[in-house]
């Protein structure tokens, strides 16, 4: 369980929120559904939507709040692949293993994405910028093997590209 | 009532029970490895299926309710080759060293394999990193060998509400255990060890000591004695073939000296003792309270039974200063063993190793808890469940059934019958109630067969009320007084207790017991405990106290002497030195 403390968050306008204030909201809607049955999942959906992720000092407060074992939330937290406990980095890359990429190399690239990020599937770099995922066809098969980081899609990616690819994201 | 047809026979059962009891109802026995018994169904290891006509597909009997002429079949072809291949399925993904496992022989996934006639390893499929978790004094748990039957799962929160095991992750890659792959003694489990009691293979099992007792024992500079738990008598001779139920006290000491200790005593020596401390513990914070009029942490719990201390330390730090300050039975053993007669014997007590035999597993954790170091050693060196006594046994090739009764050594091997109901739900407080009733009206107790009737059996949260009267002058403040006391067995229960107690009912002394039936239910007991097998037990237990001149904790001699020699009074300096503790929060 990762448990990183120099996280910046930002509401929806893009200004800076400080992480005790999330704690707060989080808080104040979790008392809200002690008596609720069932109430786990909806508060950890709330969870997530405010922190990106579910920190372990998040599910702590639940856990406590809730009246439920620790070994629960984590239970079930680990049952659902919506939930995550690792946090997202500024940029999240997804590269495409659709038929199409994948018989044109998208595993190579793939594979030297994570090297170079040093990171698995499903990770974040340490310094939260970036995050890797596997892409399922994003309909560009034309341009195989794709990537896209964020909202822009990079065609014909080779290995040796990855770094220019990198290197134009701050 | 239902009327259903189980292989062609007609059976009326109560509507909506299910078809495993349905059919344990008409005698028919369907295999499971993930019921247990009085909790929620799971339906989890898939073991237990049926053929029911009409349905799509086989249907797990422990989670299907009956219904009006429902036609079940529990044992065609069709059924015994589905539960094959589910013991097949559950073997690939097995650690299956039965071998060297300490399950081989009392394994139901190794009996059911073997009654299905599973004869080769068909699928030899991938698996889960293993990972083994021995960081408790108490417990091992094996992910290798772990079948996901959630069997610990469903005591661990259902039955004693603590919540340290839970089903994580999914799919393929799941397991069972504390959150985010934490070790156990980074959670708030509290090593009763009833997840190792119904575990159906060798996942969650008592961490030995056995290779240190033999050690021990082979040292012929150490002086080894040993101390027996009341539970014992009435559940080793299981091991052996006998009834549960069945007392084998005599049989144990001959056991006991065969496997060579130097001296063979009885934990009920100092379950009197306890009696004696605690009993008195109670008056006088009644009287502090009544004549003082002092602020005092009333109701006394009871603070024999280290998974409670250790659940109270988690979850209900509030309440610390209202446990007894008594150490546990077993911890005043090893701390008189040490010094009173280490001293008696001419025996320099570094030499002396004080091992005990415990219905718990939890026992393991508490004589190594940093508080139990009063002699100047640690007090009990080592702790043998009542299994790892059996093994012993076996190891040695005693034949324990042709053995004689032998008796305790003395002193320290002397038991009234108030300290043999330790073993039992409620009997630590009829132990108290004999006593301190005595003490008080300098009467006994006025009950039939000194038997506190309300507070024996299993029910979960028991209650009595007791009216004193006819005090001796110097309790004429207790004169009237209706005691009240709360005894509850499982630690589920004890919440409940707890809660009642928030929530303004009166009580002047409480009893918990971690496990469910008391001591005699522990997680260190021969495997499978049922509440039928429970009950028998604690009969046992009563026979054994019935049958005893001595029955009342302060008549026996040996703790006459004892006070005499050493411990001057109950609650004395000395006394206070090294029978009495002091616990911590461990909430966070």
């Amino acid at each position: 369980m990762t448990n990183q403390s120099n996280v910046e968050y930002q509401d929806c306008k893009g200004n800076q929120i400080h992480e005790d204030e999330l704690y707060d909201r989080l808080s104040i809607i979790v008392k809200s559904q002690r008596t609720v049955p069932g109430a786990l999942i909806p508060v950890l959906q709330t969870a997530q939507n405010l922190f990106g992720y579910l920190p372990e000092k998040a599910l702590r407060l639940i856990s406590r709040e809730l009246k439920l074992p620790y070994s629960e939330v984590a239970g079930v937290v680990g049952f659902y692949s919506y939930f995550s406990t690792i946090p997202k980095g500024k940029h999240t890359i997804r590269v495409c293993l659709g038929t199409a990429c994948y018989v044109r190399g998208g595993q190579d690239v793939l594979k030297a994405m994570s090297k170079e990020l040093e990171i698995s599937v499903g990770g974040t770099t340490q310094d939260r910028k970036f995050s890797l995922e596997v892409g399922r066809c994003f309909g560009a098969c034309g341009l195989a093997p794709v990537v896209m980081v964020d909202d822009e899609t990079f065609q014909r990616v080779s290995p040796s590209k990855i770094n220019d690819i990198l290197n134009s994201f701050e | 009532m239902t009327t259903v047809y189980i292989n062609k026979h007609l059976v009326e059962v109560e509507p909506g029970c299910t078809i495993y009891e349905a059919a344990a109802k008409a005698g028919i026995k369907i295999p499971t490895l993930c019921h247990v018994e009085n909790q929620h169904p799971k339906g989890a290891c898939r073991v237990c299926m049926v053929d029911v006509e009409g349905a799509k597909a086989m249907v797990a009997s422990c989670t299907t309710p009956v219904s009006e002429g429902m036609k079940i079949t529990t044992n065609s072809k069709n059924v015994r080759e589905a539960r094959k291949f589910v013991v097949e399925l559950l073997l690939s993904e097995h650690c299956g060293e039965c071998k060297t496992c300490v399950r081989n022989n009392d394994c139901e996934l190794q009996s059911l394999a073997l009654e299905l006639g599973v004869m080769d390893i068909t699928y030899e499929g991938e698996r889960l990193k293993r990972f083994i978790d021995d960081s408790t004094p108490a417990l091992v748990r094996d992910s290798g060998k772990c079948i996901k039957c959630r069997r610990c799962m469903t005591v661990c929160n259902e039955m004693q509400g603590v919540g340290s095991l839970f089903a994580q992750g999914r799919g393929f890659e799941s397991k069972v255990g504390p959150a985010f792959d934490q070790h156990l003694d980074g959670v708030t489990c509290v090593q009763c060890g009833q997840c190792a009691a119904v575990c159906p293979v060798g996942a969650i099992t008592e961490k030995e000591h056995i290779d240190f007792v033999w050690d021990a024992i082979e040292d012929p500079t150490k002086f080894v004695v040993v101390q027996t738990a009341p539970a014992i008598r009435a559940a080793l001779g299981e091991c052996f073939g006998y009834e549960p139920g069945t007392l084998v006290t005599g049989k144990m000491v001959s056991a006991l000296r065969l496997l060579g200790f130097d001296r063979v005593f009885d934990t009920n020596f100092t379950a009197d003792l306890t009696i004696m401390e605690e009993g008195t513990e109670l008056l006088l914070r009644l009287k502090k309270a009544l004549v003082d009029k002092q602020q005092v942490s009333l109701p006394q719990f009871t603070s024999c039974s280290p998974g409670w201390i250790k659940y109270a330390e988690y979850f209900y730090p509030e309440i610390l200063d209202n446990i007894s300050s008594c150490k546990s039975p077993q911890q005043m053993f090893g701390a008189v063993a040490k010094t009173y007669y280490a001293k008696k014997a001419g025996v320099n007590p570094k030499d002396v190793v004080v091992v005990s035999v415990m219905p718990c597993t939890a026992k393991k954790f508490e004589a190594q808890r940093p508080e139990m170091n009063d002699s100047g050693f640690q007090d009990v060196d080592y702790v043998l469940t009542t299994r790892e006594l059996a093994r012993m046994i076996k190891q040695t090739g005693i034949d324990f059934k042709a053995l004689t009764d032998d008796v305790m050594d003395s002193p320290m091997g002397s038991g009234s019958g108030a300290a043999d109901i330790f073993a039992n739900t409620g009997g630590v407080m009829e132990a108290a109630i004999r006593t301190a009733y005595e003490i008080v009206t300098g009467r006994e107790l006025p009950l039939d067969n000194l038997h506190l009737q309300p507070v024996i059996g299993l029910e979960g949260v028991k209650k009595a009320s007791l009216k004193i009267e006819g005090c001796m002058p110097e309790w004429n403040f207790l004169e009237g007084v209706e005691l009240k006391v709360g005894v509850a067995h499982g630690l589920g229960n004890a919440r409940k207790i707890i809660e009642a107690m928030r929530g303004g009912e009166e009580f002047h002394f409480i009893e918990i017991m971690t496990c469910p039936g008391g001591c005699i239910g522990g997680g260190g007991q021969p495997r499978f405990t049922t509440n039928e097998i429970r009950q028998k037990r604690i009969q046992a237990i009563y026979k054994e106290d019935e049958g005893k001149q001595l029955r009342k904790s302060h008549t026996n001699p040996e703790v006459q002497q004892i006070y005499e020699e050493f411990l001057e009074k109950p609650y004395s300096h000395i006394a206070h030195e090294l029978l009495h503790t002091k616990y911590n929060s461990r909430f966070s």
